[in-house]
């Protein structure tokens, strides 16, 4: 889950005490004019959660009121990234000296948390790595020892950054205490800028909570944006279901990531195109009935390819919930079923029986046949 | 990481509904189960394996060379390190959804420890003839069979699907390791291709990998180098892009992750990629011919 610009200051950086501008999150123009006359010249920002703000138009400059309130009239109601921008924030403008960048996350390949510092703040990092790797400096951290003072300063060692280095340093350390407070999987500060007189401030946050640990982040899950779904995703939501709508018309219903992706593969590679991703995988199994109501609910979907392989899911159990729903909702597209492991000789007897429809032997052979009937 | 008859195996969380279910399979399939842990029922026994307080409690009456996590995410992490603490060798992780951080410090208590871990959300390891330790149909007769082939998966169900594959066309299995379907997991897909490099029942081995990460380019870089064939499918060519990689993790896998990368990869390691599960088997006939 991400967090706005805004929320990441607000309940991140600030508790933790890594200095932010002054600000205000405005909803209309009214608000931004006088958040403006309040705080004088200002930034105003869209608060979306997506980067590439600035080259859409979402960050403009305020030196009054009357400008602010134009400018907060101009962002409102944009659409960036796919996102309409119902907040703008207003900050104080800084004299910034110099940009920097940094940033604690979850190191896949290292299993540890991993701190970035970098001297090329204001730019895309991937754009940092490819120009000038050189700048980049990483620190794994152990989570035993954690990150203190001197791994900041030896972070931070022979990078010329004159008196601001202490103040730079103290930012790292309570940015590593923010990343495992708050669970993240990421929180970026970019930029990190040095001002005329030598204060450190962060101009931007970028907040990723880790979706495993909403449970115990419930006032930061409470904050974050929640993720953008169509109608039909949302209702799988609903039901603890991973639905994802597509363009195609071969509806899909398997049970694990692994083999719903597989199935999408193979729809593809027999010339059909999926209309979901619908994982009913882990504890999820028991949840055909409704799985399929969303597969059949998607307008688009003219044929539908049904492929369990059971281990933990019990293919019987999902076969019973197919079978029930397919009686009440009566659709009027053909179905071709591969059932096999778990349970796999009471799920053929009940599809086979109830249904009147024979399963395929390979899965190949059940996709084939439905990326044909949709044509 | 690959299941050997003999092996005594500890079952965390014996008296929950999953793990009451599948360590009695297991057991079923002659899988040695010697022990469970319930802090709250210590003392008693469950379908006749004894309970204990703690895996550490548990190793001091009964030696375990694996233990096997049925514990929910929010406890996992305390179920875990206490098997490390006990020195279990081999820790198999099903728990799906631990929390990242916990995620974290598990791995940091594993290092320079005795244990391997395996998982998490691995659907767990078979060896066919010999037991399996998991929620893998292990006992389906019609999917494993014993063999010399060695199969690797992030997934339980597609793995499931490759082994019956396999099986239908005469081609038995040596050992199946899941490795999980988290990002960050103990046992990668190298260090199982290493495992079953070194196996001597494994002639041949079936690498199942996914879209994201960079598991499957490292371990292209060791099947480089392996006599035994190597052959693979990888899921998730035509997913729509993980929108979930923040822009400081990309720069950390150096952009790689994507279906395109990973083929090219296992390809020019000279692994044969399938477009389909099915062409597996035929992959796997064609290099015992020549």
């Amino acid at each position: 889950m991400n967090l706005e610009e805004y929320a990441a200051k607000q309940s991140v950086l600030v508790p933790a005490g890594v200095p932010t501008p002054r600000g205000v999150v405005c909803r209309s123009a009214e608000q931004a004019s006088d958040a403006v006359a309040k705080i004088g010249p200002s930034v105003i920002k869209a608060q979306v959660p997506t980067g590439k703000r600035g080259k859409s138009g979402g960050i403009k400059m305020a030196d009054n009121a009357e400008q602010g309130a134009a400018a907060a009239h101009a962002i409102l109601g944009m659409t960036i990234g796919g996102s309409r921008v119902e907040r703008v924030l207003v900050e104080e403008r800084c004299p910034i000296e110099r940009e920097l960048y940094a940033a604690v996350l979850i190191d896949v390949s290292s299993r540890s948390p991993l701190v970035l510092f970098s001297t090329e703040g204001g730019m895309d990092i991937e754009e940092v790595a490819e120009q000038k790797p050189d700048a980049i400096r990483r620190h794994v951290v152990d989570v035993k020892h954690g990150f203190d003072t001197s791994d900041a300063a030896a972070l931070l060692s022979g990078l010329d950054l004159g008196p601001a280095t202490d103040a730079l340093g103290d930012v790292l350390v309570r940015l590593y205490r923010a990343f495992c407070e708050n669970d993240a999987e990421l929180v970026e500060i970019n930029p990190l800028a040095i001002l005329r007189g030598g204060k450190v401030v962060a101009l931007d946050c970028k907040f990723v909570l880790d979706d495993a640990s909403t449970f115990r982040q419930p006032e930061l899950a409470k904050v974050a944006s929640p993720p953008k779904m169509t109608d039909l995703e949302q209702r799988g939501a609903a039901h603890g279901l991973r639905f994802i709508q597509l363009d195609g018309n071969v509806g899909v219903l398997a049970n694990g990531a692994g083999l719903t992706m597989t199935t999408m593969d193979v729809i593809n590679h027999f010339g059909g195109k999926p209309a979901n991703f619908l994982e009913i995988g882990g504890e999820a199994y028991t949840k055909a009935e409704v799985a399929l109501d969303l597969v059949l609910s998607n307008p688009g979907v003219k044929s539908l390819v049904v492929n369990f392989c059971g281990a933990f899911a019990r293919t019987d159990v999902m076969a019973e919930g197919v079978v029930m729903a397919w009686e009440s909702l009566k659709p009027k597209i053909p179905a071709f079923f591969s059932i096999h492991g778990t349970g796999e000789d009471e799920a053929v007897k009940l599809v086979r029986e109830r249904l009147g429809i024979e399963p395929y032997d390979f899965m190949e052979d059940a996709v084939k046949a439905a990326v044909e009937a949709a044509k | 990481m690959i299941y050997r008859r003999g092996q005594k195996v500890l079952v965390q969380g014996i008296t929950g509904k999953q793990g009451s279910f599948w360590a009695a399979r297991m057991m079923e399939l002659g899988t040695d189960v010697v022990a469970g842990v319930n802090p709250k029922r210590a003392g008693e026994a469950h379908n006749g394996v004894p309970i204990f307080r703690s895996a550490v409690e548990a190793t001091r009456q009964t030696p375990c060379d694996i233990s096997v996590i049925f514990i929910p995410p929010t406890m996992a992490k305390e179920a875990i390190i206490d098997a490390i603490d006990a020195g279990i060798g081999t820790i198999v992780v099903l728990t799906e959804h631990i929390p990242s951080h916990d995620v974290l410090e598990i791995f940091a208590h594993a290092r320079g420890s005795k244990s391997r871990i395996v998982g998490p959300n691995t659907a767990g390891i078979v060896t066919p003839g010999d037991g399996f330790v998991g929620i893998m149909p292990g006992h389906n007769p019609n999917i494993f069979m014993p063999g010399n082939i060695g199969v690797i998966s992030r997934s339980g169900s597609l793995g499931t699907l490759m082994c019956l594959n396999l099986t239908r066309a005469g081609l038995g299995q040596s050992a199946f390791i899941g490795i999980g379907g988290d990002p960050i997991i103990g046992t990668t897909t190298r260090d199982a291709l290493e495992a079953l490099d070194r196996d001597e029942r494994t002639s041949a081995v079936v690498l199942v990998g996914e879209i994201g990460g960079a598991m499957e380019e490292e371990a292209a870089e060791y099947a480089r180098g392996m006599k035994k064939s190597v052959v693979s499918f990888i899921a998730g060519r035509s997913s729509p892009p993980d929108k979930k990689m923040g822009h400081a993790g990309a720069i950390v896998t150096g952009g790689r992750g994507g279906y395109a990368s990973k083929r090219a990869a296992l390809e020019n390691a000279g692994v044969r990629v399938a477009d389909t599960p099915a062409e597996i088997a035929t992959f796997l006939s064609q290099a015992r011919v020549a």
